[in-house]
């Protein structure tokens, strides 16, 4: 029963992640991307998914879908009508069970982000509607499938368990929400093991919605930079199955690391801009940080959200410098922004197995073409690729909307 | 355990712009009257059920935040104003932490088709204006700016059955004392692309907006004396269940309630729609109520019409106990029970069923 809950326990278990699947612009899986990210590769091409003809700007992080998706328990129907987020979804999910080594399973919960689900299918719709309104071919295909519920469907047929679907929207927060959220599931004893990730495609409505508000970079996405001029669009998924540590010692699983905080709150300043001085921003890395007892010299690295365009940075930037506090002149800070993309509802997912990687392999991954830090950053931009001891490692994630969500990673050794 | 008191409730709907005028249509039991919208391209227009113009415009909509938003934001802005007016009379609860759950189906449609078309026209007319207000969470985003004391804000998307999740949520945020009072809204606005979109799967089918609100808290004087009993698990619908089956588990795990007992069901008048939920609930023989055959089919606001109006139906004296059945279009299956606020010991406790089981 969802209620009456079991109560909590006084020592909630501690959570580990087994296994990770990404999908990005770099490609599809840990080892390209690993690969990509440690050398800053960017990844930005003029957009081919849809006419950007009439844009301001025509610059995007696209993935190179395979021409068939590995195989997996869909069938022929429903391979027909998986469309290109929900593709990319299943890749992830497929390479984060895999490396889990985990087997179909009953009342196993999936928690996704996403800010748009299948939006393309509905762009469909409403084209198809408009320009030949007496056909309707397709329509109800379509009218079913831009719904993130029955992408989420698809991730549990292909993999073969059933379970609970909880799809949160924070805007660009999702795919961190999700995972904190998979994080608070085990940690309240409603279950022991969660799939949990996020997915966003690209996507004409979309594009076409971040380059009327002119918060696309016309040159390239440099988060932080003093020269900075907006961001640029990305699209991918990534999953992560979390399970508790006597869970994954029980089957002697692999582990990629711990999650060991997570916080989120409400930036109810305007809809789409953030504080100035990131206020909200420091208040959740700062509650966070306090219920795993860390503090910012524990911190060997942060995966910021930094999406490249002036108000986010700066609020962000704000932020990062006031908790960091001294520690800020020697804190490695950088946005995979900068390689591949703002991924909306993907992005804090994508980047919670960035920080996967770097926990494990033990480098930094850099922003090659950052060259002068904004004034607001009293903290040192990763601007070339490094290895570095890497034990504890925080991630964040803001949204339209005024969500956001911080999690903190550490290193399985 | 803790025990979830449901604080207050808040509707905006076809029948107007308060919980009164859900209960007076709910209680009048006729359809309510039909409009119809033009669906570009098409001679024939589409049935719809669109919200009221309010009498009194309620307040809050003169909120400077509010000034571009579309309907929807309207809609749950008004229904968690109601829903949390419980808390006014508590001063230490309206200035607490409140929690924010948004559920949403198809979300902010009017304003998605209205810049998706000027994007069609021409991207480099396509209003900056409009697009921000596509978005899921800007309801969500707005409703915590009017509340003032949002601490925590999901949105979440999915069929009709993720408003009991949403509350399930809240429960859980309550549980874990992160927040002192927890607002859930269900909320949808429509326009034609619903219409047409729901034409597919049930041609009886009649698109309707608004929004439903609860307001949940863990403390007894806060009650408006109706207490949550049980939400069942969720029964997810997949290869290896389908939605009868998960709508026969629901069922199973909410169990019989007394005859006295009311049933807020979400039966319109789809054949093939209603199939999965009318098995499930053949030998109900207690009161029902089925709010979608009144005020249409209102999606994720529809799920929290249901829980409104149980929850009245309770709160006001006429049913000791009300359950409500969710099941969704293609996501899951969940049901739930409130009953009467019973200020003493706790009646329910984990894994204890709350009703007789069907032998």
């Amino acid at each position: 029963m969802l209620f009456p809950l079991l109560p909590s326990s006084a020592n909630p278990p501690r959570v580990v992640i087994t296994g990770a699947g990404i999908v990005t612009a770099l490609g599809i899986g840990w080892k390209i991307n690993a690969g990509g990210f440690r050398s800053g590769k960017v990844a930005f091409r003029t957009v081919s998914q849809f006419d950007v003809s009439r844009q301001r700007v025509k610059t995007a992080a696209e993935v190179d879908l395979p021409a068939v998706l590995p195989p997996t328990r869909l069938g022929p129907r429903s391979l027909a009508r998986i469309d290109r987020a929900g593709a990319m979804l299943v890749l992830a999910a497929l390479e984060a069970w895999q490396q889990a080594g985990w087997e179909s399973a009953e009342n196993l919960p999936l928690v996704l982000g996403t800010t748009a689900g299948g939006m393309q299918l509905g762009e469909d719709y409403f084209r198809q509607a408009m320009q030949q309104p007496q056909q309707h071919h397709q329509q109800a295909t379509r009218a079913i499938h831009y719904q993130p519920q029955v992408q989420a469907r698809m991730v549990l047929d292909a993999l073969g368990f059933s379970g609970p679907t909880t799809i949160i929207s924070n805007a660009c927060a999702s795919g961190g929400n999700a995972i904190g959220h998979a994080w608070d599931l085990i940690r309240s004893s409603q279950a022991e093991r969660v799939v949990a990730g996020g997915y966003d495609a690209l996507g004409q409505m979309v594009f076409s919605g971040f380059d009327s508000l002119q918060t696309l970079s016309p040159t390239f996405c440099r988060p932080f930079d003093a020269r900075r001029d907006g961001l640029t669009l990305g699209e991918g998924a990534a999953v992560v199955t979390l399970e508790t540590l006597d869970s994954a010692r029980r089957r002697d699983a692999f582990i990629l690391g711990e999650l060991i905080g997570y916080g989120t709150s409400i930036d109810r300043h305007h809809l789409t801009q953030p504080h100035p001085q990131g206020s909200t921003t420091l208040r959740v890395m700062r509650e966070t940080c306090a219920t795993t007892h860390i503090m910012p010299q524990d911190i060997d690295y942060i995966n910021a959200h930094g999406t490249g365009t002036v108000l986010n940075d700066r609020s962000e930037a704000f932020a990062i410098s006031e908790w960091a506090g001294h520690r800020a002149a020697t804190l490695p800070v950088s946005s995979t922004k900068a390689s591949i993309g703002h991924l909306l509802g993907a992005a804090g997912a994508v980047e919670a197995v960035v920080c996967l990687m770097t926990l494990r392999e033990q480098w930094l991954p850099p922003q090659i073409r950052f060259e002068t830090p904004d004034l607001a950053c009293k903290f040192s931009i990763v601007h070339h690729p490094q290895e570095a001891r890497v034990n504890i490692v925080l991630s964040n994630s803001f949204g339209f909307g005024g969500s956001n969500a911080t999690l903190i990673l550490r290193r399985w050794a | 355990m803790s025990r979830i008191f449901v604080v207050g409730w808040g509707a905006v709907s076809p029948a107007g712009w308060n919980v009164t005028a859900l209960r007076q249509a709910l209680d009048k039991g006729e359809p309510l009257p039909v409009q119809t919208i033009k669906r570009p391209g098409w001679e024939d227009p589409l049935q719809v059920r669109l919200v009221p113009a309010p009498s009194v415009r309620p307040v809050i909509l003169a909120h400077p935040r509010l000034r571009r938003t579309s309907p929807i934001t309207h809609y749950a802005a008004a229904a968690a104003f109601e829903a949390v007016a419980g808390l006014q009379t508590h001063s230490d609860a309206i200035l607490g932490r409140l929690g924010l759950i948004v559920c949403l189906q198809t979300g902010c449609v009017q304003y998605s088709c209205r810049f998706f078309d000027e994007t069609l026209k021409n991207p480099a007319t396509a209003s900056p204006l409009v697009f921000p207000e596509t978005v899921y969470a800007a309801p969500a985003s707005h409703v915590s700016a009017l509340l003032e004391n949002v601490i925590l804000t999901y949105s979440l998307v999915g069929d009709g059955s993720a408003f009991l999740q949403g509350v399930s949520v809240g429960v859980q945020w309550l549980q874990d004392n992160r927040v002192d009072a927890c607002l859930v809204i269900g909320a949808e606005e429509t326009n034609w692309i619903i219409a047409d979109a729901l034409r597919h799967f049930d041609r009886h089918a009649i698109a309707t907006a608004g929004a439903g609100a609860l307001c949940l808290c863990r403390e007894t004087k806060h009650s408006s004396g109706v207490e949550l009993a049980a939400i069942t698990d969720s029964h997810a619908y997949s290869a290896r269940q389908a939605r009868k089956q998960a709508a026969a588990a629901m069922r199973h795990q909410l169990g019989n309630s007394s005859p006295e007992e009311l049933l807020c069901d979400g039966l319109g008048n789809g054949l093939r729609t209603d199939e999965a939920e009318r098995a499930a609930w053949w030998d109900w023989r207690g009161p029902r109520l089925s709010p979608k055959r009144i005020l249409g089919e209102g999606l994720m606001a529809l799920a929290a019409w249901q829980c409104v109006a149980a929850c009245d139906a309770v709160a006001t004296g006429r049913v000791p106990g009300a359950s409500v059945s969710l099941v969704g279009s293609n996501q899951q299956a969940i049901g739930a029970r409130f009953v009467r606020a019973c200020f003493g010991r706790p009646r329910f406790s984990a894994g204890q069923s709350v009703g007789n089981s069907p032998s």
